[in-house]
């Protein structure tokens, strides 16, 4: 990966390598593997993706990972439906970290975008060469044969073979370069209500996640870091944490840095694992260290506040400059002013970090619930300085990833220790350590500006973000916080305001903090479109325009976004009396997956406080292969994003985390869910990705709807605090 | 450590470990069932929830001295075949997403279903506040408990 892609420019860069896969490596493939088993007449495989078996089978290889969002049954449905089998026919088996499948990461709300094309392609190609086959056995043109549910059929004369038959015939025959496509309007499996395929072992205990990998003569470790971030431990007791029963081994890990793949650097800090016969002696035996720091080093988050402000006195990098909006500002018979403050965010999936690796004479094998297998091949080789081949990712399936999985200090830490003992090894992380050692949400702070002329019409927007920089913590060597690429990043979501405003000017003051920072679903869109959308709804109330149709007004050439914002409101009911005390928000962003969403969020004020009854979403995602699994991740985003809304937020004192746990990190339960409604538009464009676009204008939407009860301005998150 | 005799889905066992383990981790790593999921390890998050003599309990926080001579229903033994009422609405609304926390959601609408076969709103809201999903899949437990009660 070279130096200087944003995280976005990631995202694409690796869909298009997954996008050209088949088109690049089929040749060399097919010359090779596919060419060999074509000739021992076994199987058909036109691509590294796919393969259907003399008795039928078909094989989809995953290149994602599944951590709820669904590729294990949207993936297979796209080959189900170009192939003309059943989605449930498509036996699907998780790639292993190979080159032959490209990068392998799963984020960026891009894997069904990424993979579209090239799974239509692969699987048409199988279906094409089988209907070649089929002509060849019955000396018919292919043009009078059709697939058909796992068959060929020649309707004049009534013959048919199942695949099956036909794939030894076909594997000799050349791969089609560009096969025809089905017409979406012929589509029987993509763009209906379908169950998912992986349900069943999720409702009877039988699925496997990365804690339930078992391996013969496994132990567990558990690892203690400084909970001062950047500070190493000034001591631990071994000996005590050695006496509790089941602890077999104390194994300290020196700090240093693992740079990797030509981009990225790992901090290793200075570290101790408690490797024990079982996971709770582990966790007992790290309890027992008794780990001692210099407690006075380090920052708290309000000093952190004092630098944010400072940064945003001084200049910034530019993301968008159109007019001139500095001197629209000045001349401006109106101008709206205000500041918005984000707090960092832990990522707190279900499934706690873990990672199972076994280290021994010339191999490596990684089980790992990981969003970014190719990520943790490489570390593998570089922590073990094994060649490739002698190390291999198994990837699992993941209780919740959300970014968090991208990450690679839990792999590491299993790496490093079964290398030390020289046994499989489980490392399971206590979920105080999971919250209190995460890459957190960036904390941020807004400066936001606008200008009204006499008539009331928006003339100018000026949007400064202050903000540690996701990309530089990951790749310090590689790029600067100040580089282009950072400031894309941390822009995203604010440099492309939809809005039709002649002078906009935004612009990225990138900060260095000692705390670690991640991509958490939705990245930087989760705080750039709160501080676009709340102060949007101050600019409406100081032009004196419903929030609404000022949205509808400034977005008139933007006919996708009319189209989401006008469904949700309509649903809706905006406009519509409400009872005292209630009140309505509206909050729409495009995500840089092009999937566009809006939100009206309906909350009242109780003797419990602030409560969110009702979320209407309408989204615009192009094709929804699966309208079910689009809600349920319209759902889930929103459950996300108002969690974090509501009461989300990482403080620090003393350079520490204060928070540790579900009970001082709190989350939404059940009885806080308000009433979801998703409602999807009607497109024909190709998908566009849904795993992350439903987190952005929730709190916005909520913030706007809290300021017309309360009649005071949301400047600040989460609103428990506002 | 100490010997402590139980009753899992219906098998008698025993396992030897100290007094304060908990049933989590008994279950888990002495006797390989892990379709109980550890997730926060203080009773908050309510993954690791299993029944002890018919009623839910968060085994995190349950030493494995207070669950001896006791009867355990896990996940894996809520039935042999998926086919529990709650079982098969989770199927038809496809609850899950992850579904890492959905065996403790299970479980303690099992426990639910079975002492109030008709539970209201306020009824699920009180019996699954324990149980975090962090999918945000609450929406369809609410609707999947009510249509096996209506199947019950």
């Amino acid at each position: 990966m070279s130096a200087d892609v944003t995280r976005r420019e990631f995202v694409k860069a690796g869909a298009a390598v997954s996008g050209l896969i088949v088109a690049l490596q089929l040749p060399a493939y097919a010359r090779t593997a596919a060419g060999a088993l074509a000739r021992a007449g076994s199987v058909l495989r036109p691509s590294a993706f796919l393969q259907v078996a003399a008795d039928g089978t078909v094989t989809l290889w995953l290149t994602k990972s599944e951590m709820g969002q669904g590729v294990r049954s949207s993936l297979p449905m796209i080959v189900a439906e170009e192939l003309e089998v059943a989605p449930a026919e498509v036996r699907v088996e998780q790639a292993s970290a190979d080159p032959k499948y490209g990068e392998q990461f799963t984020g960026g709300s891009s894997s069904v975008s990424g993979l579209w094309q090239p799974l239509r392609t692969a699987s048409a190609q199988a279906r094409d060469m089988l209907i070649g086959a089929a002509a060849r056995t019955w000396g018919v043109p292919a043009a009078e044969c059709a697939a058909e549910q796992g068959t060929v059929v020649h309707a004049a004369s009534g013959r048919r073979l199942p695949y099956g038959a036909l794939v030894a015939v076909a594997a000799a025959l050349k791969v089609p370069e560009s096969p025809r496509l089905k017409d979406p309007k012929t589509f029987r499996v993509l763009g209906r209500n379908a169950r998912r395929l992986d349900t069943p072992p999720k409702v009877d205990g039988s699925a496997r996640y990365g804690l339930d990998v078992r391996l013969p003569g496994m132990v567990f470790a558990c690892v203690a870091r400084c909970p001062v971030f950047g500070q190493p431990l000034s001591g631990y007791d071994a000996a005590r944490a050695r006496a509790v029963p089941g602890v077999l081994d104390v194994v300290p890990l020196e700090s240093g840095s693992l740079a990797v793949g030509g981009f990225w650097t790992y901090r290793l800090p200075g570290a101790v694992a408690v490797v024990a016969e079982n996971s709770w002696a582990a966790m007992r035996g790290c309890k027992a260290l008794d780990c001692r720091w210099d407690a006075t080093s380090g920052v708290d988050s309000a000093g952190l506040a004092r630098i944010f402000r400072d940064r945003a006195a001084q200049g910034g990098i530019l993301g968008r400059n159109e007019g001139d909006a500095e001197t629209a500002l000045g001349r401006a018979a109106t101008l709206v002013e205000a500041t918005y403050d984000v707090p960092f965010l832990a990522h707190a999936t279900m499934e706690p970090m873990n990672c199972t690796a076994h280290v021994r004479g010339g191999r490596c094998d990684v089980y790992a619930p990981t969003q970014f297998p190719t990520g943790a091949q490489q570390v593998a080789e570089a922590l073990t300085e094994l060649p490739p081949a002698a190390v291999e990712v198994h990837t699992t399936i993941m209780g919740g990833g959300f970014g968090r999985r991208f990450e690679m200090d839990w792999v590491i830490d299993s790496i490093r220790v079964s290398k030390a003992i020289g046994r499989p090894v489980q490392v399971v992380w206590t979920r105080e350590h999971d919250v209190q050692h995460d890459n957190y949400r960036p904390a941020s702070y807004h400066v936001l500006r606008a200008g009204l002329d006499g008539s009331n019409r928006v003339v100018a927007w000026s949007h400064r973000v202050v903000a540690p920089s996701i990309l530089a913590w990951h790749a310090p060597g590689a790029l600067a916080p100040g580089s282009p690429a950072a400031a894309s990043e941390a822009l995203d979501g604010a440099a492309e305001l939809a809005y039709g405003i002649p002078n906009l000017r935004v612009d990225y003051c990138p900060v260095n903090t000692p705390v670690p920072v991640g991509w958490w679903r939705s990245v930087y869109a989760s705080q750039n479109c709160f501080a676009n959308e709340t102060f949007f709804d101050e600019v409406a109330r100081a032009a004196r325009r419903d929030p609404l149709e000022l949205r509808r007004e400034l977005l008139a050439d933007s006919p996708r976004h009319l189209a989401v914002l006008n469904l949700a409101a309509e649903r809706a009911g905006w406009g519509s009396p409400l009872a005292a005390g209630r009140g309505r928000g509206i909050a729409i962003h495009k995500f840089f997956s092009d999937a566009i969403v809006a939100e009206v969020a309906e909350v009242s004020i109780g003797k419990d406080g602030l409560r969110v009854d009702r979320v209407v979403c309408a989204i615009d995602c192009g094709l929804a292969l699966n309208p079910d699994t689009v809600a349920a991740q319209m759902e889930g985003g929103i459950v996300y994003a108002l969690s974090a809304a509501l009461r989300g937020a990482i403080t620090l004192e003393g350079g520490r985390v204060k928070q540790s746990n579900f009970n001082d990190y709190r989350v939404l339960r059940m009885s806080e869910m308000p009433r979801v409604e998703v409602h999807i538009v009607e497109s024909a464009d190709d998908p566009h990705g849904v795993g992350e676009p439903g987190v952005p204008p929730l709190a916005p939407a909520v913030a706007n709807a809290l300021a017309t009860v309360t009649g005071r301005p949301v400047r600040k998150l989460p609103l428990a605090t506002a | 450590m100490a010997a402590y005799s139980l009753t899992v889905n219906g098998t008698r066992q025993t396992v030897t470990a100290p007094a304060e383990m908990p049933l989590l981790w008994v279950l888990r790593d002495l006797l390989g069932l892990t379709g109980t999921k550890y997730g926060c390890g203080i009773a908050q998050c309510g993954a690791c929830t299993v029944h002890l003599d018919g009623a839910p309990v968060r085994s995190c926080s349950v030493p494995i001295s207070a669950a001896a001579d006791k009867r355990v229903t896990t996940i894996e033994g809520l039935t042999p075949n998926r086919s529990h009422a709650l079982q098969r609405a989770w199927l038809e609304l496809d609850v899950p997403q992850c579904g890492y926390c959905q065996s403790g959601q299970l479980m303690s609408a099992a426990a639910l279903l079975a002492r109030n076969p008709s539970p209201s709103d306020q009824d699920i809201d009180a019996a699954m506040n324990g149980n975090i999903c962090r999918c945000g899949t609450y929406q369809r437990i609410r609707a999947a408990i009510h249509r096996a009660a209506g199947e019950a």
